[in-house]
């Protein structure tokens, strides 16, 4: 099945929901509406012609001109029917989610799959993206009073930490963060 | 006070014998393993709620090694970018590479010439075996045998000599880039490689009778830590660990990338104790299963090498101008078979040289996901065994 197929299937099933379909580029995606997130994803896990089992990764992305960040979910589908089997074709989709840069905030859909949470705090730890009904949104790479969202276009690298002081080097060279 | 003096007397000591036997009481006890702990495999802290032997719970800490590897992404030219990806899981520098040229190929449009197609290949499975060496030799030190160990490295320095010939370095290789590799092969490297592969061989069978079907090591893995195929498609696993759960998927085959379409070699899966030559007791799922399928992947990964060198073509090894290569507006998002599992990159261009986001997604990180879960109520003991079967490499997790 092609993303074009899984777009038409996505626009039969939720309309409005899914505000674009972005399929000329090298990732093929849909663009969805935060709000309606949690029914569609579980719409890409469970129904039969699609059964999105495995979510490979979410990216979030900064995207300043715009004001608005993005998180980009990547799924695909992996036959559990006859697990001895070689599998040699897949279906791989992507979900492209675009929230206020002031208020970000998406759904999370830790519950439907769990290998969410890990990425949602990521997500939230470096982009400030929050995302109700997770489970225990927490920092995960940076520590618990970091301050800042380190991965935002506008980030302000902190030249001091606990009496530790950053790189001099910083000053001197100021690197393009 | 000062003078007191305490003395045991037979009414002072417990009474092991009596009736109090039935009343010992255990306590809640929080431990801190980690972050430095020599079965962790890097700088990952887990927490351990404890009631006596059994670990109620396992929450485990991430973020020691985190180096902004993706912020520098924002700050420098692709081919400037391979050199972290190697530091990222640096027991496989090769595949990194290849998994971060292959994005800005896909990206750009680039076509690599076949002999740099070619040599990936081989170079990559070269690193897969370097790597689980390293993974065999590290979980046997895990479970108490130390002389597996020294096998393993014995071998593994012979591909790192290998490596050193061909790229000058023996860990971070920054030898596959966007293009293709950027040196040719040395002389007569081929011949040597060959020949490390024929005395590889016949050393597999030396790890199993030391460690693979050791009793002891047997006991302590079987049966632990098992995994079901839901939850570990659940949970984002990949690699050895899903095909440890059973399941014969493998990225080389359903999304085959530089070429692999064409190179005949198996997918190895978990089987239950009792078949082929598997011990009984061994169930699908549990951590002797994952380090089951590691070992026969080494043999699988000596098949492909052989017929990568064996229909190395002449020509180019890399595309021409590589640098300052100006990315188009779009993104990308490209998954290799590393081997841990599923290394992704998405890379998104905005018409600069220099990427507008690189999210790397490891396969560490989402592998070791699944230790909360995994770490329940089972004992004590069974931790390292489990956290080592999952193999974590910390530079990847955190990046």
């Amino acid at each position: 099945m092609t993303p074009e197929e899984v777009c038409q299937i996505l626009k039969s099933e939720f309309g409005e929901a899914i505000e674009d379909a972005l399929l000329e580029g090298a990732h093929p995606c849909a663009k969805v509406a935060a709000h309606r997130w949690g029914e569609v994803a579980t719409f890409l896990r469970d129904d039969s012609r699609l059964r999105f089992n495995l979510l490979r990764s979410i990216t979030a992305i900064d995207m300043l001109a715009d004001d608005k960040l993005a998180c980009v979910y990547d799924v695909m589908h992996i036959p559990t029917d006859a697990p001895a089997e070689l599998v040699t074709t897949t279906i791989i989709f992507a979900v492209r989610i675009e929230v206020d840069r002031n208020a970000p905030s998406i759904p999370s859909v830790a519950s439907l799959w769990p290998a969410a949470d890990w990425h949602e705090r990521e997500a939230f730890d470096m982009m400030g993206i929050d995302f109700p009904g997770h489970p225990d949104l927490r920092r995960i790479l940076c520590c618990d009073d970091w301050v800042g969202y380190p991965l935002r276009k506008d980030y302000d690298f902190p030249l001091e930490y606990h009496g530790i002081p950053a790189t001099t080097e910083f000053e001197l060279t100021n690197p393009r963060h | 006070m000062a003078d007191t003096v305490f003395e045991a007397s037979p009414d002072t000591m417990i009474d092991y014998d009596s009736s109090q036997q039935g009343d010992l009481r255990t306590e809640e006890m929080l431990i801190n393993m980690g972050p430095q702990h020599p079965s962790t495999h890097g700088v990952l802290r887990v927490v351990l709620r404890t009631d006596g032997e059994m670990v109620l719970e396992a929450i485990p800490h991430i973020g020691y090694l985190h180096r902004c590897a993706e912020k520098i992404g924002e700050a420098v030219q692709p081919y400037q970018y391979v050199p972290y990806t190697d530091r990222m899981d640096y027991l496989a520098g090769m595949n990194n590479n290849q998994a971060f040229s292959l994005a800005i190929e896909r990206l750009c449009g680039i076509e690599v010439p076949p002999r740099g197609e070619t040599i990936r290949v081989a170079f990559a499975e070269l690193n897969r075996i370097a790597s689980h060496l390293v993974s065999l030799g590290t979980y046997g030190l895990d479970m108490g045998a130390f002389t597996p160990f020294l096998y393993c490295f014995r071998e593994r320095e012979m591909i790192l000599d290998l490596f050193e010939a061909a790229c000058g370095a023996r860990l971070t290789y920054s030898y596959i880039t966007p293009g293709g590799v950027h040196d040719d092969l040395p002389a007569s490297w081929v011949e040597r490689c060959l020949e490390f592969l024929d005395y590889f061989e016949t050393k597999i069978s030396d790890y199993n009778n030391l460690l693979s079907f050791n009793h002891i090591f047997v006991k302590r893995t079987s049966r632990v830590g098992v995994i079901s195929i839901d939850d570990a498609i659940g949970y984002g696993l990949t690699g050895p660990c899903l095909r440890g759960s059973g399941i014969r998927w493998d990225l080389r085959k359903t999304a085959p990338y530089d070429g692999y379409e064409n190179y005949d070699f198996d997918i190895p899966i978990a089987k239950p104790g009792g078949t082929d030559e598997i011990p009984e007791g061994v169930i699908v799922g549990d951590c002797w299963s994952r380090y089951w399928v590691r070992v026969l992947e080494m043999t699988e990964s000596v098949k492909i090498i052989r017929q990568a060198l064996g229909r190395l073509p002449n020509g180019d090894f890399i595309a021409p101008k590589m640098k300052n290569i100006k990315l188009p507006e779009d993104e990308v998002y490209v998954e290799v078979e590393n081997p841990r599992g599923q290394l992704g990159f998405l890379v998104a261009g905005d018409k600069s040289a220099i990427p507008s986001r690189v999210k790397a997604r490891g396969p560490s990180f989402c592998n070791l996901c699944i230790t909360e879960k995994a770490c329940k109520n089972v004992m004590l003991a069974d931790v390292p065994a489990i956290i080592g079967s999952i193999d974590v490499v910390m530079g990847e997790v955190d990046r």
